[in-house]
């Protein structure tokens, strides 16, 4: 009877993901599915032009994106691998911006930095006394590629270099005094040893353009939409639920697939790394391999930086006033003096509570759901595992979406904006502690246990303080993911209680300086937010931990 | 055969690793780089396989400057510590890896691997995945892969340093035969003294960069050219020396002693004369005449097997000073013990001073 507590704190995380996660996703298959003329619905729909055109548009744009990431992704991978630097740590720091940064944020610096009316623009427009502004990228495909690049190359940086420097050189080395030219040694030891984990990375890079939804909606306009922005239009502008349940179930038996083969691919990465001692990078040797080092370094940093330092400048500079605090300003003043319209700086106010809520549901979810995953043998381990990977492969808005079908009166609770933030940073939290809580040492529990310590006084006084630092890291995670969430929160959050980012939204979707004005202001805040919890995180984290 | 003249090589300016290293092999001749780590024997292997250019120097193969050949021209075999085997290849593929790189045809390369299969005891392996494979299997299918190029000069990181040791005796044995059946000229990096004096013709003892002594095993053993490699093959009877020596006479904190030959004319202050621990012998009577006696008190005795050590310290020290000695277990014989004064003759003819390296 002593196990009874135990259990029923096992069967939180199980009880949350079937409310808040297998309940929806069920209430939009009989939507979609179990509607009269259903039948004749989706027959409609699937020869339909317009769903194959959709269809693809998402995939192609995926593959493409996934391809141009992969190419720039690997030499820079390589360089991280092999070679040691001053400002390695920075820069490798710097690369967990992509993971945190909010996409309508990174939309945002974007148009800020190529846009129309973007800094470059203005910057060669005047040096070149040119009438229109040179670089027209706004409403093209190219937008959408370059920013899907800047948002997963990293992912292939951290996955495939993280791998690389943990190839043993001296393989390498074999094969060269086995009578190998440097070509033959790429192509048959390097190549087939890296090719598991670029895969696997390139999967899950697939993964996140194919459902790749705020960077699509803000600028794409129009003339582009993904599977996931045409749910949102479909279930939200014209209120057509069938056909955005169908799209939804479309996407799902899609988006599974690819995770289901990312998972077998993953482990078998992870397989091959087991045991290994990482290499030792060393500096670089001579000129050549300085510059490309350098080279490396200044394209990484620029990349990553200069959109979101072209944010904060332009936020400060539109128009031609010279430096101003006017959309600063703007952000306090309610608009229509209406009482059913806050100014937008209570949105911060929002989306800090909102963040906060985010951490009191998903942290203790994953301190349990990792107990849980970490005991050998256990048949609810079995279950579970796969089931906290699901929401991984769930697009945002197919979750609002579902939220919206079946949580009948619950629908305008505040609280489900912060229950859906939990449920996406779930399997973030999960996995920044899983490694943690399996590097525990159960023979420090039984020294604590011969020692006089009860049950409760072990885990306070051993676990505990063991698992703080990844504890800290997914906190910043979990807070930064609610932070900058869209795609769900468009959809759940109620109106008057906007978020950040869709204060953001809005503003970029009416016309006017001022307007615009004032969603940079409010990206340029929710930037610095979001970076103050990347801080948070490079500091806890140590190095070669991560495993995304 | 091989010759490595003068290599110096640094890592960074203030941290040279090889300072003047000569080296020259005979065909078909296994040679051991002895030394603690950190000594640059494996860097010296580097250089040699081509894996790291050296600083200043030169090294020849069959008469032909190699210095500045990339590793995959020079037909140098290199085996490492940890094995290095391709895990995304069996084993046929990975002992056919050298002879794929050279375009030997598949049916040719199939022979080849079969044979060498059945050289390293692995009949049947071909196929077996190299996670499989115990760490004798590995080893072996590494050395076979390392053959099968048929390589000039076969390079041996540390072989068998990786295994256990009831599995290392074995593995050293087998790859002498291995070694001398193929008529391969080899060199051997090892810090295993044991291992370096049942594999080598010849040992090259290194040290900070630099070769202090090339012999045969018995000769190094014998006559170990300084302080430093007498202290690295385990000799602890190093006993100061009391003042300058005259002709063949030293004398020590453990008493003078005349030695069958002339101590060096410059000695620096760290010479040391070195007495074997297997200098004594336990007796009443003196076993020969170029025995001396020696009494002592027994501090400590340590029981190992087939021998047995005592710790001694003699009778007319002055200052602190112990000496060991091992002695053959022969069944019934008392051995002595602690506390106990005794009587020991020792050897002059197995003495020698020990030089310091700088001298």
């Amino acid at each position: 009877m002593r196990r009874l507590p135990i259990l029923a704190l096992y069967a939180l995380p199980l009880i949350f993901l079937a409310v808040f996660y297998l309940y929806p996703l069920l209430a939009i298959l009989r939507v979609g599915v179990g509607g009269d003329d259903f039948a004749a619905q989706a027959a409609a729909a699937l020869t339909s032009a317009a769903l194959w055109r959709l269809l693809w548009f998402t995939t192609w744009q995926a593959a493409l994106s996934t391809a141009l990431t992969v190419l720039a992704g690997l030499p820079l991978a390589f360089i991280f691998a092999r070679f040691d630097f001053p400002g390695k740590r920075i820069l490798h720091a710097l690369l967990t911006i992509p993971f945190v940064m909010p996409t309508v944020v990174v939309a945002a610096a974007f148009m800020a930095l190529i846009g129309r009316t973007g800094l470059l623009n203005s910057w060669l427009q005047r040096w070149l006394a040119l009438a229109a502004p040179p670089i027209q990228l706004e409403q093209t495909i190219w937008l959408i590629l370059i920013v899907h690049v800047f948002y997963n190359v990293a992912i292939i940086i951290r996955t495939v270099g993280g791998f690389w420097g943990n190839l043993n050189p001296h393989l390498n080395e074999t094969a060269m005094a086995l009578g190998a030219p440097p070509w033959q040694v790429w192509r048959t030891v390097t190549l087939p040893l890296l090719l598991p984990s670029i895969l696997a990375a390139s999967l899950l890079v697939f993964l996140f353009c194919f459902t790749s939804f705020g960077v699509v909606l803000i600028l794409g306009g129009l003339r582009f939409a993904t599977i996931e922005v045409e749910i949102y239009r479909q279930a939200v502008s014209y209120f057509n639920l069938p056909l955005a349940a169908l799209l939804s179930i479309v996407q799902l038996a899609l988006t599974f697939s690819v995770m289901i083969v990312y998972t077998r691919l993953q482990a078998r990465v992870s397989r091959q790394l087991r045991g290994r001692r990482p290499a030792r990078s060393q500096r670089p040797r001579n000129w050549r391999q300085w510059g490309l080092v350098i080279g490396a370094l200044v394209v990484t940093a620029v990349g990553l930086l200069a959109p979101l330092l072209a944010l904060a400048v332009r936020s400060f500079t539109l128009g031609d006033q010279g430096v101003t605090l006017l959309y600063y300003q703007a952000l306090t003043e309610n608009p229509r003096q209406s009482a059913f319209f806050a100014p937008p700086i209570t949105a911060i106010t929002n989306s800090l509570l909102y963040a906060l809520a985010t951490l009191a549901i998903s942290l203790p979810l994953g301190v349990i759901s990792v107990y849980m995953l970490a005991q050998p043998r256990s048949r609810t381990a079995a279950v579970l595992d796969p089931l906290l990977l699901l929401p991984l492969g769930t697009s945002a808005v197919t979750l609002g979406f579902g939220y919206i079908v079946a949580m009948g009166p619950l629908r305008t609770s505040p609280w489900l904006t912060p229950i859906a933030h939990a449920l996406i940073a779930l399997p973030f939290v999960v996995r920044t502690l899983l490694p943690a809580r399996r590097a525990l040492d159960q023979r420090l529990q039984m020294a604590a246990a011969t020692l006089g310590a009860g049950a409760w006084q072990r885990w306070w006084t051993i676990d505990a303080p063991l698992l703080t630092r990844a504890l800290a890291i997914s906190a910043a995670f979990a807070f930064a993911i609610s932070l900058g969430e869209f795609g769900a929160t468009l959809l759940v959050a109620r109106p008057d209680r906007p978020t950040m980012p869709m204060v953001i939204y809005q503003a970029l979707g009416r016309p006017g300086l001022l307007n615009y004005g004032q969603a940079l202001a409010m990206s340029t805040i929710l930037m610095v937010v979001t970076a103050l919890a990347l801080l948070a995180i490079e500091r806890f984290r140590l190095p070669g931990e991560e495993e995304f | 055969m091989l010759e490595v003249v003068d290599i110096h090589k640094r890592f960074a300016p203030d941290k040279p690793v090889l300072q003047g290293v000569s080296l020259a092999l005979a065909r078909e001749e296994i040679l051991c780089l002895l030394g603690p780590s950190g000594c640059g024997k494996s860097t010296l292997l580097r250089v040699i396989a081509g894996l790291e250019s050296p600083d200043r120097g030169e090294v020849r193969l069959r008469g032909v400057v190699i210095t500045r050949l990339p590793p995959h021209r020079r037909g140098i075999g290199l085996m490492f510590q940890d094995y290095a085997l391709f895990p995304h290849l069996d084993v046929a593929g990975n002992i056919g890896y050298g002879l794929r790189m050279q375009g030997v045809p598949a049916a040719e390369r199939r022979a080849r691997v079969d044979a060498l299969l059945a050289l390293v005891n692995l009949q049947g392996y071909a196929r077996r995945t190299v996670d499989e494979l115990s760490g004798g299997e590995q080893q072996r299918v590494a050395l076979a892969r390392t053959l099968a190029p048929n390589p000039a000069l076969l390079l041996l990181d540390e072989p068998v340093a990786n295994l256990d040791r009831l599995l290392r005796a074995e593995l050293v044995q087998e790859l002498r035969r291995i070694l001398k059946t193929l008529h391969v000229t080899t060199i051997f990096v090892t810090h295993d003294q044991e291992e370096a004096f049942a594999l080598a013709d010849r040992v090259a003892v290194m040290h900070a960069g630099r070769i202090v002594q090339v012999d045969a095993p018995p000769q190094l053993y014998r006559r170990p050219a300084n302080t430093f490699v007498a202290e690295f093959l385990g000799f602890r009877n190093l006993l100061p020396l009391l003042g300058a020596p005259t002709e063949r006479q030293v004398s020590t904190a453990a008493g003078a002693f005349v030695l069958p030959e002339a101590a060096p004319k410059s000695l620096a202050p760290s010479a040391r004369l070195l007495i074997p621990p297997d200098a004594a012998v336990l007796d009443a009577a003196s076993p020969g005449a170029t025995y001396v006696p020696f009494r002592g008190r027994v501090t400590a005795t340590i029981f190992r097997g087939s021998l047995f050590q005592v710790e001694v310290t003699p009778a007319t020290a002055a200052a602190a000073c112990q000496l060991s000695f091992e002695f053959r277990n022969r069944g019934r014989q008392r051995l002595p013990q602690v506390g106990e004064d005794i009587l020991l003759w020792l050897d002059t003819s197995q003495m020698l001073v020990v030089n310091d390296e700088e001298a």
